[in-house]
């Protein structure tokens, strides 16, 4: 039990402290303890216990209790004591205040601007560098295109507004394609695009991926953060998330799921804010189950005359669950319903929930309003794929009917 | 014996207890005591005048509810002047997850001061130091923010939050946003999961106490399988829950943002609509005043 406990902890926690910009892969050796006590944390060998191994690594240090600690190393309370408030001191990351934050948002860029109007204002400027950003849709909605655009803007030079930069594009469904993406140049950029060879250089700063497995995309994920870190690369782009996931997963059981999902997302997090570069990922959506009904239990009661109506909508849910939706820091639904397509920002946390009409066109995704329509409550979580004219929907008509009402009015 | 010196004798014996209070010291202790104001009147009154001192709130919801929102609103919140009725304090910030918009608290922290002028503006003529601290930027920098990338930084933080907090004594507000993201991740030891965390939240439980500052954890939901049907529950289970001295709970109700008070030794049950404007988190009877109607 000891053993699995201790080992387990370890490797885990090597794992997490690779994968972070963690300042805690410091051994503890390092660390400036008084050299006595150095000294024993490095050289027991646990035999005591005959079962762990030297405790090199503060997060074993720091998951085991203080009495555990006084058995496993022979020191006295008040040593142990000392000693994990120095390895605490130490494995803490820096404390900053929110003033110098702001302060060093202003010196950097810290937005990639979309060129679509309304939704760079509703995100104070565009998809944030550090952060995760997602976008949700079924599939044919414009997600890819939207990627290839911002792929684009990124490559382009200083001058014409981009930032000159590198762009890595995982493509887990084989959709990324290179005829489209210079379509979408040509009619986006006429002037850039049809001078001698610039075709080609925008194209060759952007690196796509294909990895077939999860282990494949794993690796490539790691050989890419040093790629980062050498090369100007200035964009991550994942289309999509759900495919390479969802894959690899079909036959294993909801905790193994739970599991696998984790690391890379870990990952992308922390190389996010690590590189300070935007990652974008796309994720799919599915059928949401009748008996999946997302309420706590405290609701349960009031909402069982709407169970029945409830039911008999289908509705959508993204692929990627609920955890994976926590840690996004910035989500964009794509949807069509009313015979129109939406983008809506349902997660941010500078925007107001709103959403934005758009048409794809030979230039990539463009918006028909730049004043978002102001989406009510939970409506903002919800996703709609129905293609045709046909008002044939949804949640909650309540609102749903105030939003075509008012939708209507924007078109009439 | 008479009654007084039985009294007297019975004060000495529990002042050998080191630390012991009666009942009814604590009560005059608790009267004397101020609350963070959430922004959101109703929100106050159901908690009884806002986030209490010296306890542990959780707060839970589904994504994009506002959580990190309301932990913003209660940092910046925390620092409305003592003349304004506040507690003129600082807070400290653990980001786990990334969330923290360094922009969204200026953004919030500028909200609060034009509320505190309009509404106590006759109360700050008598305090001419106010204006110079009523800026947004004095709010951000005494916001001390911490970022964690993985569980033995969590830890190794709130440990470390001991001696930080013996130099700032100033706090009064620790968010913790949120107490899931790297237990949910990294760890599959389930035992070592709860005891990890219950040491964390016993810390936190005394920082609380010996400092008096509100410690509120952020925490994520998860879908529970109970009597036949899917729930939504917050995360980190039952042994978990028993961790927080007050629970509560975010949710849609409709097109409405609701919170609801899930547990608590001193507040009944109660539910109350709030709302996330541009200005922070507000009523929702103020609904008049939404820029762009539908």
């Amino acid at each position: 039990m000891c053993k699995n406990t201790i080992n387990g902890v370890k490797t885990k926690g090597r794992r997490a402290a690779a994968s972070a910009a963690a300042m805690s892969n410091k051994l503890i050796c390092e660390m400036g303890l008084p050299a006595s006590i150095a000294n024993v944390f490095a050289a027991r060998n646990g035999f005591s216990r005959g079962c762990c191994g030297p405790l090199p690594l503060p997060q074993d240090a720091l998951s085991l209790p203080e009495f555990d600690l006084v058995a496993l190393l022979g020191l006295d309370l008040d040593q142990v004591r000392s000693a994990v408030a120095r390895i605490s001191e130490i494995a803490c990351p820096p404390c900053r205040t929110a003033l110098s934050l702001l302060e060093d948002r202003a010196r950097s860029t810290c937005h990639l601007p979309t060129r679509l109007r309304g939704l760079d204002d509703a995100l104070c400027g565009g998809i944030p560098f550090g952060a995760l950003t997602e976008l949700v849709g079924p599939s044919g909605i414009g997600k890819t295109q939207f990627c290839l655009k911002l792929a684009l803007l990124v490559a382009l030079p200083t001058c014409y507004g981009g930032l000159n930069g590198r762009i890595i594009y995982m493509d887990t469904e084989s959709k990324f394609s290179s005829s489209r993406l210079i379509e979408i140049g040509k009619s986006s950029f006429p002037h850039i695009f049809q001078s001698e060879g610039m075709a080609q250089e925008m194209a060759g700063r952007i690196v796509v991926l294909r990895p077939s497995s999860l282990s494949e995309f794993t690796e490539s994920l790691q050989q890419i953060k040093l790629m980062i870190l050498q090369h100007d690369v200035k964009l991550l782009i994942v289309d999509s998330m759900a495919a390479i996931l969802l894959r690899e997963n079909e036959r294993s059981t909801t905790v193994q799921k739970q599991h696998s999902w984790c690391w890379p997302l870990s990952f992308l997090k922390s190389l996010a804010e690590f590189s300070q570069i935007p990652i974008v990922v796309t994720n799919q959506v599915r059928s949401q189950n009748n008996d999946e009904v997302f309420h706590y239990s405290f609701q349960a009661q009031k909402n069982d005359t709407g169970k029945t109506s409830e039911r008999l909508e289908s509705h959508l849910t993204a692929a990627l669950g609920i955890q994976w939706a926590h840690a996004v820091t910035i989500r964009l639904i794509f949807e069509a319903h009313s015979g129109h397509r939406f983008i809506k920002v349902s997660k941010s946390p500078t925007s107001p929930a709103v959403a934005f009409p758009f048409v794809v066109e030979s230039s990539g995704i463009s918006l028909l309003s730049h004043d978002g329509l102001e989406v009510m409550g939970a409506e903002i979580c919800t996703i709609h794929c129905q293609v045709q004219d046909t008002t044939f929907l949804i949640r909650g008509p309540s609102h749903t009917l105030v939003f075509n009402a008012s939708l209507q009015q924007f078109l009439g | 014996m008479s009654e007084t010196s039985r009294f007297r004798s019975l004060e000495d014996g529990h002042g050998a207890l080191k630390g012991a209070q009666t009942a009814w010291d604590m009560l005059s202790e608790e009267q004397m005591q101020k609350h963070i104001t959430t922004g959101c009147e109703e929100l106050d009154a159901i908690l009884g005048g806002g986030i209490h001192c010296k306890e542990v709130t959780e707060v839970g919801g589904v994504p994009g509810i506002g959580k990190t929102q309301l932990g913003i609103q209660l940092a910046v919140n925390v620092q409305i002047p003592v003349e304004c009725g506040g507690l003129g304090g600082k807070a400290v910030y653990i980001d786990t997850e990334g969330s923290f918009m360094v922009e969204r608290a200026h953004q919030i922290a500028e909200g609060c001061i034009s509320d505190l002028l309009d509404n106590t503006a006759h109360r700050l003529k008598d305090f001419p130091a106010c204006p110079e601290r009523l800026q947004p930027n004095s709010f951000l920098a005494n916001i001390f923010y911490f970022r964690i990338c993985s569980y033995t930084e969590q830890i190794a933080t709130i440990n470390y939050l001991e001696k930080f907090l013996e130099e700032q004594k100033d706090v009064k507000i620790i968010v913790v946003d949120s107490i899931t993201f790297h237990f949910r991740q990294d760890f599959d030891d389930l035992a070592l999961r709860t005891r990890v965390l219950g040491g964390m939240s016993l810390k936190l439980m005394r920082f609380a106490k010996k400092y008096s500052l509100a410690v509120v954890l952020l925490n994520q939901v998860t879908t529970k399988f109970v009597e036949g049907s899917f729930h939504l529950t917050l995360a980190l289970g039952d042994t978990w829950s028993h961790a927080c001295t007050n629970r509560i709970i975010l949710y849609w109700n409709g097109n409405d943002r609701h919170a609801y008070i899930d547990k608590s030794p001193s507040l009944r049950s109660a539910t109350t609509p709030f709302l996330i404007t541009g200005k922070g988190i507000r009523n929702a009877t103020s609904h008049c005043k939404r820029v762009r109607m539908m």
